[in-house]
């Protein structure tokens, strides 16, 4: 079902993310990253100081403070690369889409009722355009009259054209799209720069991206993170020289680059931008970074049982005799009433039958009529050449309708037909003239692994609430084959959002899937809310998702996306400041072993020089930023468990190992600076 | 020996701690309790009389109700010290303290603190060690039993922060009078002298004629420990025989001091009914104090090597400075004990500690949350696990929740500004005062020792402890404002951001706990407060550590 959207050659991408990373030099940019401006600063002092080795008194080493400022330099760059990256890969989907938002002609139906061709720049919420086959469609908007197929693989990805009716649910066409068969009359229901296309466009390439709360709550850390080791550094200077340990300037912003949390500063906004791609890649576009992060935090999830849990079509499974027929007249009859009946039930029914040992030949029947499902009678069946009548209904229509006929009821068609129903099946009496032979058990079937998938959902801590229409004993049943942990049946659209309202009272976050419009409000009260592209406008206006595939069941892809845009911020974050013990190792020691020889004892990891352990530290403060964009980009794997299991592994690996990889990482570069006689 | 004298202490502080957790709990229960029939009637009155309206208040009432309360109770201290020579209950004769030295000491008993810059036998009458030290010894540390009542409260999710007068009486009624009548005449017991004759005069055998200070010292001696206030009677503190004569007195007082400090955690779990909770925090603690114990312990047991070498025996180990009468294992527990719940009342002198044995109570006011003082060390502690929770919630995939509470930008601002000043004041008036002549002349051992002792000062100042590396003549108008407003920032900021934090936390709706949950109560979530204390609150301070005493211990190896 979901196929990643085709984005740019890498090549191209990181060529243009290298550009880019340049660009992003810019004090006036750095400045929203208030760690790597830090770094930047830095940067510029180091670099006056290799150009003028005493500007704050005192001999410095021109070769070191430069060998210093370019590594920072390096560093900035590969935090701004991180970020291009992420960026340009949105940019590089925006572009695609930008394709097919070419300026089209559209022709307007004005108010005289004559046909203009304008460009659809010009068109205007309310206006009526015509689209006929092989037109694009000019703007968002309603068809108001007329059946068309449209292939909105532009958006969708998905080449087959899906079928567009006035009325319903399925009357909303996004502009962009082609017409691909008939002539529909369409009501736009957008300005222009406002429609679908344009905000998913700027949603993609991230013009309008904010950052999410958690980010800010992050970023404020990182920040104040930041100015402690500010008070540490300068502090130390004024201090150390009391003992007559002064300490070169290019030294105190080595220590201080690499205390401050380069690594999260540096990859922070891609991990939020790489998590939001990976939701456009699901082919599901979110509004905002704050509705994926909000995903991560569900407590429940609501789900339509029809389409989402359950294939929506109910399949017949069984026969049941009745009174004194016999299974195989009840099979023909069966198969006789559905003949002519088109709908997937109706065919089903046929289906069983023949494997049921029915031959072909009984299904011959020609000269018959077929009579279709009305409300009033809640009936169908055929009329056959001889004149009999076979009808198949909800069961009380077939006894009134038996009854009418003279006929009889027979003893056990209740007690069988409430068995039916009490195992979750719907029972469909079938009548040959006036005589009731039998049932058929009609049984919604769940769609394969949704059981796991509650399953899984379980192990995350999530709740899943099936909301039916149906009534309580076949929703009790679905519930119990498809595994969710709750349901509310015979559900009205109103019991919907009095369920999510109750759920957050409860202090808990909830998501949904809905596509018709009586679903809106219920999905701008979800704290996650996914429509269907196929869904009416009001529907995908009032959600902050919206999955271009319209499957309902990638919501719980959504929360895992969620989870792991979470996740990798936190193991990045905890690795980032574990880091900060191997570095301290590294730099103390080396900062003051020339003032007082006996610091060397401190020097546990063997570090050559002074100057090599202070390039070593702040090579490897560099390097791993880019060593882990690969992680930022993909995210942290993420399999369903407990939390305290996932504390515990994620802890070791990014914990412990971010305490540890410094060690080696630093003991290596000492190594290969001393193996290349650099230092 | 060593080793049973040491745990048997601390067995005995499990013993007490938890029923006294939970009877803290219930004291300050917002429903009625039983204690209610025992102390409500004289509450009552104490409410009638003062005029306290027992209405629940908004965490920015209870702020202001700190903070006024506050500013009174420094006025009275200051206007007393100003005019002791004029007042009564002076037999001794003794002046009125000079206007700095004023601000200095009442300022340092308002915090909690007890910095002294002054001698006790010298320099207060009679009438102020009651009326100001005394008072102070139990309206300060009421004042933080009452925060961290509130600030638990918003934690927990009860039904409001509580008012802030009610806890403060409550504090007084229920814990610390009750607590220091009993103190009082265990140590009266022990020899420690309760009177209002003047000092006496001795003639010794020698037939020289020697002035023996002396006064109401029991009393002011049992608040000083269960308040964690640690201003001593005489100038030399518990050191002095008429404050800790005995090694009973010597474990009497730091069961006292660590008595209230180490229940809290307790009455938290109680509190969020969840007593793991309560042992999360407490084996935090408990596990950085017996890191910090062992070291102190095992470096001044070991000796000095720069005396050994001048052929000074160090069999007895480091014994300079200390008391013979408490030895090594009880000094270095009473010196871990009091930097942890920063008492800062001393039985021996912390300028002469071996220098890793030295670097330990600096480590323990660093952190300020190793049990901590009254109230505060429990907030602060608090505090790092909210921020642990913060950084290492993220990584179950969940934006980070402490209690079923979410931790969001605005818990986050709060806390960065307590985490920052704690560095700020400490190491910015360090480096000032050690490259300034106004600071830097009242170093009694220049080098890195120097270093160490105005970090002490700062950082115990910070912390609110009140202990000092002596050897610092610090009584100058440099030191005397400089530390004043260090105490201050160290106790407020911390107060009003975490009360604003509380207050944040309560309006927020709890989040149900499921699987996906971050448990808070499990020995993983242990280790995570600790790594968390550690790299964020420790590692601030390795670089100046490192020249102070680490480089000492490395240059006298």
């Amino acid at each position: 079902m979901s196929r990643t959207r085709t984005v740019a050659l890498p090549k191209d991408l990181y060529q243009r993310a290298f550009v880019e990373s340049f660009k992003k030099l810019d004090p006036r940019v750095m400045m929203k990253n208030p760690v790597m401006f830090v770094v930047e600063i830095g940067f510029f002092i180091t670099l006056l100081l290799t150009f003028a080795p005493n500007l704050f008194g005192g001999a410095s080493d021109p070769f070191f403070n430069g060998v210093v400022s370019f590594i920072l330099f390096v560093t900035i760059l590969f935090a701004n690369f991180a970020e291009a990256l992420a960026e340009g890969r949105g940019k590089a989907q925006a572009e695609s889409l930008k394709k097919t938002k070419q300026d089209t002609q559209a022709k307007k139906v004005g108010k005289d009722g004559r046909i203009q061709v304008v460009s659809s720049t010009e068109l205007r919420k309310g206006d009526l355009v015509i689209v006929e086959a092989g037109e694009l469609i000019p703007s968002d908007g309603e068809i108001v009259e007329g059946v068309a197929s449209v292939d909105e693989s532009a958006i969708t990805g998905e080449s087959a054209p899906v079928i567009k009716e006035a009325g319903g649910d399925f009357s909303s066409v996004t502009g962009g799209t082609r017409v691909v068969s008939d002539r529909i009359r369409v009501r736009v229901t957008t300005d222009p720069g406002e429609s679908f296309l344009d905000r998913m466009i700027s949603l993609v390439e991230g013009a309008k991206r904010q950052k999410t709360p958690n980010e800010i709550a992050l970023n404020t850390l990182l920040v104040s993170l930041t100015l402690i080791f500010l008070i540490v550094c300068t502090t130390l200077q004024p201090i150390a020289n009391y003992v007559n340990a002064a300490i070169p300037v290019a030294t105190l912003i080595a220590l201080l680059v690499c205390l401050i949390p380069t690594t999260i500063g540096g990859l922070l906004s891609a991990i939020g931008i790489a998590g939001m791609d990976r939701v456009t890649q699901f082919n599901v576009i979110a509004m905002s970074g704050k509705a994926v992060e909000a995903s991560g935090d569900i407590n429940t999830i609501i789900l339509d049982k029809t389409g989402t849990i359950t294939h929506g079509n109910r399949m017949a499974a069984e026969f049941v005799t009745v009174g004194n027929s016999k299974s195989m007249e009840l099979n023909r009859v069966a198969a006789q009433s559905s003949v002519h009946d088109e709908t997937p039930e109706g065919r089903s029914v046929v289906e069983l039958a023949k494997k049921q040992g029915l031959a072909s030949a009984e299904l011959k029947l020609p000269g018959s009529e077929g009579v279709e499902f009305r409300a009033e009678t809640r009936m169908s069946g055929t009329n056959l050449a001889s004149g009999v009548l076979i009808r198949k209904g909800a069961v009380d229509a077939i006894k009134k309708y038996v009854v009418e006929q003279g006929g009889n009821i027979p003893a056990d068609l209740d007690e069988k037909a409430n068995r039916i129903a009490t195992a979750g099946g719907t029972p469909l009496a079938v009548a040959e003239g006036n005589t009731i032979l039998g049932l058929i058990y009609l049984k919604d079937t769940v769609k394969p692994g949704m059981r796991e998938r509650f399953e899984e959902l379980r192990r995350m801590g999530i709740r899943t609430v099936m909301c039916t229409g149906d009534n309580p004993l076949t929703a009790a049943t679905i519930a119990r084959e498809a595994g969710v942990d709750d349901f509310v049946a015979e559900a009205k659209p109103e019991d919907k959002i009095a369920l999510i309202r109750k759920e957050q009272a409860a202090g808990k976050l909830v998501a949904m899937t809905g596509d018709g419009t009586n679903d809106a409000p219920a999905l701008a009260q979800a704290d996650v809310g996914l429509a269907m592209n196929t869904g009416t406008v009001a529907a995908k206006e009032a959600a902050n998702m919206v999955d271009l595939d319209s499957d309902p069941t990638k919501i719980i892809e959504v929360v895992a996306i969620g989870k792991q845009l979470l996740m990798t911020r936190g193991a990045l974050t905890t690795f980032s400041i574990a880091n900060d013990v191997a570095k301290y190792f590294a730099i103390i020691p080396a900062m003051f072993m020339l003032a007082i020889p006996q610091m060397s004892a401190l020097n546990i990891m063997g570090l050559a020089t002074p100057q090599s352990a202070i390039l070593s530290a702040l090579i490897f403060n560099a390097i791993i930023i880019p060593i882990l964009i690969p992680l930022a980009m993909k995210g942290v794997k993420y399999t369903p468990m407990s939390a305290t299991k996932l504390l515990s592994r994620n802890l070791v690996i990014y914990g412990l190992g971010g305490i540890l990889v410094p060690f080696v990482g630093i003991k290596l570069i000492d190594l290969i600076l001393v193996g290349l006689n650099l230092v | 020996m060593d080793f049973l004298q040491i745990a048997l202490v601390l067995v005995v502080l499990f013993v007490l701690a938890i029923p006294m957790g939970k009877y803290l709990a219930r004291s300050f229960s917002l429903e009625t309790t039983r204690l209610d029939r025992v102390f409500g009637g004289v509450e009552k009155a104490i409410y009638k009389l003062s005029g306290i309206r027992v209405a629940d208040m908004t965490w920015k009432q209870y702020a202001m109700a700190v903070l006024v309360s506050n500013i009174s109770m420094v006025a009275i201290a200051y206007l007393l010290l100003r005019l002791q020579g004029m007042l009564p209950g002076n037999p001794s004769g003794i002046a009125a303290m000079e206007p700095l030295l004023s601000f200095n000491t009442a300022v340092s008993f308002l915090t909690n603190t007890n910095l002294q810059h002054y001698s006790g036998e010298s320099g207060l009458s009679y009438l102020s060690q009651m009326l100001v030290i005394i008072y102070l010894m139990f309206t300060t540390p009421a004042t933080g039993i009452a925060v961290v009542m509130a600030f638990m409260r918003g934690l927990t999710g009860q039904r409001s922060i509580g008012n802030y007068y009610v806890d403060l009486v409550r504090a007084h009624t229920r814990v610390l009078i009750p607590l220091a009548i009993v103190v009082t005449l265990l140590l009266v017991t022990q020899g420690v002298p309760q009177t209002m004759e003047p000092t006496a005069t001795a003639t010794t055998i020698s037939g020289t004629e020697q002035q023996i200070a002396r006064g109401p010292v029991a009393s002011l001696v049992s608040i000083k420990h269960l308040g964690t206030n640690g201003g001593g009677f005489f100038g030399v503190n518990s050191s002095h025989p008429f404050e800790n004569p005995t090694p009973l007195t010597n474990v009497i007082e730091i069961l006292s001091m660590f008595l209230i400090p180490a229940a809290l955690p307790f009455a938290f779990g109680f509190m969020a009914k969840s007593r793991k909770q309560g042992w999360v925090i407490f084996g935090a603690m408990f596990a950085m104090f017996l890191a910090f114990l062992v070291t102190a312990y095992a470096n001044e047991v070991n000796g000095n090597p720069a005396l050994e070498r001048a052929g000074l025996s160090q069999v007895m180990g480091s014994m300079e400075g200390k008391e013979v009468r408490f030895g090594i294992a009880q000094s270095a527990l009473f010196t871990a004990v009091t930097t942890a719940a920063t008492t800062g009342t001393v039985n021996n002198m912390h300028d002469t500690l071996t220098p890793l044995g030295g670097l330990v109570p600096l480590g323990e006011m660093m952190l300020n949350c190793v049990f901590g003082g009254d109230g505060v060390g429990t907030i602060n502690i608090l505090m790092y696990a909210i921020l642990a929770v913060f950084l290492a919630g993220l990584m179950v995939g969940r934006t980070p929740e402490f209690l079923g509470r979410k931790i969001e930008g605005k818990e986050m601002k709060l806390i960065a500004i307590a985490i920052l000043v704690h560095p700020l004041i400490i190491l910015a008036p360090t480096a000032i005062a050690l490259a300034t002549e106004m600071g830097s002349s009242a170093v009694s051992n220049p080098g890195f020792h120097g270093i160490s002792q105005v970090l002490y000062e700062y950082t115990s100042s910070a912390a609110n402890n009140g202990s000092g590396f002596e050897g610092l003549g610090d009584n100058t108008p440099f030191w005397n404002i400089s530390t004043g407003l260090v105490m201050l920032f160290g106790r407020y900021v911390s107060i009003i951001t975490m009360l604003a934090v509380a207050g944040s936390l309560l309006a927020k709706t709890p989040v149900p706990e499921t699987m996906g949950t971050l448990r808070t109560d499990n020995s993983v979530f242990t280790v995570i407060l600790i790594a968390t204390v550690v790299i964020v609150g420790a590692l601030t301070f390795l670089p100046v550590l490192a020249l102070g005493p680490i480089a000492e211990w490395l240059t006298i190896r």
